[in-house]
């Protein structure tokens, strides 16, 4: 049985581990950032000299690390493409926004364990030449907030941040960013909108990807929480060696949000790809399985965003057939399977869920948080919501799943600024297409019982007759 | 009325503004600490951040229309915000959130944040806290609530004062 293999979240929920920075020193705090700014260049075959910082940047490419907060991109490369002869500052933005609906993880590092965040980040903009850095957190965190503006504080006594940290030359500030309750604002263009002040509506890319026009216009590398950690212990342990975590392509750790139907729903901490979706969903060391006496309906596997799976729903991965349990949980497989892994939140539902209603609440919230700058996204995920606000108030048709089909998908495949129009078309597209009968049925039935209402001299009568005066 | 800000506060504006090169970027930052002194964020306040900050007040205001936690009229003493999204929705959201409509008098159909008349608590649904593990999740002002049962959201109003 698979268990648990706890990288970033190790001490965190350890009896007496505290958030302040001599528990983290007691711990090995901060022995990788003194490991990395020890580093002296190395010479090249070809005489040339390889610095500090592009060492640790080469070990970041080697561990094959990717992203963590939603598209899976290689951290490495995203690095490689920052812009370093522009002869501008060079920002680094750490997302902590956690917005994705079933996501909890961040949360877990900022609050238990916040100074190994600090860490991370003072590495990654110590390999990439920044001397400015925020953490961008979401506003419905205000503890985290000053936990994080607690640990700075402590880390700048300490000078690991501030001038001339530890006497290596190099200097770097850091400073906590509070959102204020809007989703969009975890894309990362949108993001730096907000940074700047301004209302978070993302950009268009081409030409602004932040590597290159970011933040002030200025090259920026913006990471999610739980990827800046994993370059502290890429630092201390080698990119190599954490290359051998995890599965070939989907290398590390991943912490798993485990939410919903479960008996032990929580943070899960896996090698990437060495449990299955089944595995974190009954094994005892996860989920611990459904509640008594349900069977399992559904599975939303990364995040709201995610394409649903359905119970028993089968797929061809190198011409095996794999049951939807039987996925390993990694960034391949489940795209192979139609889905992602995105923000690695697992949903579960039961079949005590109304599927239908599941979709309206999830419907309801991109309708609220659409930023509004594109038509199809703006106008189509308010049509959704509002077509199933009516299927689950007894004023569904029959033709409404079609119909919500038809909206989801003029709404992605480029025509939109940002991703999150996928995001709202997704769930949708799935939802609809796996348990069509569902909502075809709860439409119908809907109908049937308007149309019984109607016979007889009813109010529902007067108002046909004076809908067809209309014509 | 006139709008004056204490000198403690605009001394941590003052700090704020600095952890910036360009002042704009501070706006979000501002008005969180505006917020946090005077309960929302008046026409007045609107001005006032504009001219600290070097802006149009226009640029100020279309943040505060924006962000879902800026507000722009007082709110209760004691903001309850209950999370509504699909893991909390499966926990029980929308029955906790009708029970603390009906304990405290409020429509739990209305749309948006509602003020009890004595304007002691506001009450709203908002989306996911980011802690759907423990579901049903909830906050009081800036405190954090997990697995929140009927009992323990009685709990909760009977210590708000
Ligand atoms: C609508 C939308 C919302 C997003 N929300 C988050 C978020 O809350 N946290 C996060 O880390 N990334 C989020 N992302 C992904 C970011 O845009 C970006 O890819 C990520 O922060 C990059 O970090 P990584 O490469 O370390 O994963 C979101 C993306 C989209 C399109
Ligand atoms: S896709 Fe939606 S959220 Fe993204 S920029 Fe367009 S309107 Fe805004
Ligand atoms: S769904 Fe309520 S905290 Fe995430």
């Amino acid at each position: 049985m698979p268990s648990e293999y706890r990288l970033i979240l190790k001490y965190a929920d350890e009896p007496g581990y505290t958030p302040d920075i001599e528990c983290y020193l007691r711990h090995g705090g901060y022995d990788a950032l003194k490991k990395a700014l020890a580093l002296q260049p190395k010479d090249l075959p070809d005489g040339a000299k390889r610095s500090g910082p592009e060492q640790i940047r080469q070990e970041v490419m080697a561990s094959g690390l990717r992203g963590r907060g939603g598209a899976g991109f290689s951290c490495g490369l995203k690095w490689s493409f920052v812009d370093r002869k522009s002869g501008k500052p060079i920002y680094l933005i750490c997302n902590a926004d956690e917005s994705e609906p079933g996501t909890f993880k961040d949360r877990q590092i900022i609050h238990k364990d916040p100074h190994q965040l600090i860490e991370g980040m003072i590495i990654s903009c110590f390999a990439n030449d920044v001397h400015l850095a925020y953490i961008y957190i979401r506003g419905e965190m205000p503890d985290g907030a000053r936990l994080l503006n607690r640990a700075l504080q402590e880390a700048r006594a300490k000078n690991f941040l501030g001038k001339d940290i530890l006497g290596n030359g190099y200097d770097l500030e850091m400073h906590v960013h509070r959102g204020a309750g809007a989703y969009i604002c975890g894309e990362e263009t949108g993001l730096i909108e907000s940074l700047e002040g301004k209302r978070p509506y993302p950009r268009i890319k081409p030409p602004y990807f932040p590597a290159v026009l970011g933040l002030w216009m200025c090259p920026t590398i913006v990471n999610n929480v739980e990827t800046l950690c994993n370059v502290k212990h890429i630092v201390a342990m080698g990119g190599t060696e954490f290359a051998k975590l995890g599965t070939p392509n989907n290398t590390g750790t991943r912490i798993v949000s485990l939410s919903g139907h479960v008996k032990k729903p929580g943070c899960y901490e896996i090698e990437v790809g060495r449990a299955t979706i089944g595995q974190l969903i009954f094994d005892a060391n996860f989920g611990g399985g459904l509640r008594d006496g349900r069977k399992l309906k559904a599975v939303i596997p990364g995040g709201s965003s995610a394409k649903v799976f359905k119970a028993g729903e089968k797929f061809k991965i190198k011409d095996k057939e794999v049951d939807m349990l039987d996925l390993p949980y990694d960034f391949d497989s489940l795209i192979q399977a139609g889905s992602m892994s995105g923000s690695s939140a697992i949903i579960v539902m039961d079949d005590s869920t109304d599927i239908v209603g599941a979709l309206a609440n999830i419907a309801e919230f991109y309708a609220h948080e659409s930023c509004g700058q594109c038509t199809p996204c703006r106008e189509g995920s308010l049509w959704m919501s509002k077509a199933l606000h009516r299927l689950t108030h007894g004023e569904g048709r029959a033709q409404d799943a079609d119909y919500l089909v038809k909206i989801a998908d003029n709404i992605p495949g480029g025509r939109t600024i940002c991703a999150f129009g996928e995001a709202c078309a997704w769930p949708v597209q799935s939802f609809v297409a796996k348990f069509k009968d569902e909502f075809v049925d709860k439409g119908a039935a809907d109908e049937e019982r308007r149309a019984k209402k109607s016979k007889g001299a009813g109010p529902g009568m007067e108002m046909k007759l004076a809908a067809s005066q209309q014509h | 009325m006139s709008f004056t800000v204490p000198a403690n506060l605009e001394a941590e504006i003052d700090k704020l503004i600095t952890h910036y090169p360009v002042k704009r970027a501070a706006s979000l930052m501002v008005l969180h600490a505006i917020q946090e002194h005077f309960g929302w964020i008046s026409q007045e306040a609107v001005e006032w951040t504009a001219k600290k900050l070097e802006l149009q007040p226009i640029n100020v205001y279309e943040l505060v229309t924006f962000y879902p936690m800026l507000r722009q009229q007082p709110m209760g003493k004691y903001q309850i915000k209950v999370c509504r999204t699909l893991s909390c929705a499966l926990g029980g959201a929308y029955e906790l959130h009708k029970h603390f409509c009906e304990k405290l008098g409020l429509d739990a159909h209305a749309h948006g944040p509602q003020t009890t008349k004595d304007g002691k608590f506001t009450v709203e649904f908002v989306e996911c806290l980011a802690s759907c593990g423990t579901a049903p999740v909830m906050m009081v002002n800036d405190d954090f609530h997990e697995a929140v049962s009927h009992a323990k959201a009685d709990e909760i109003v009977g210590r708000c004062k």
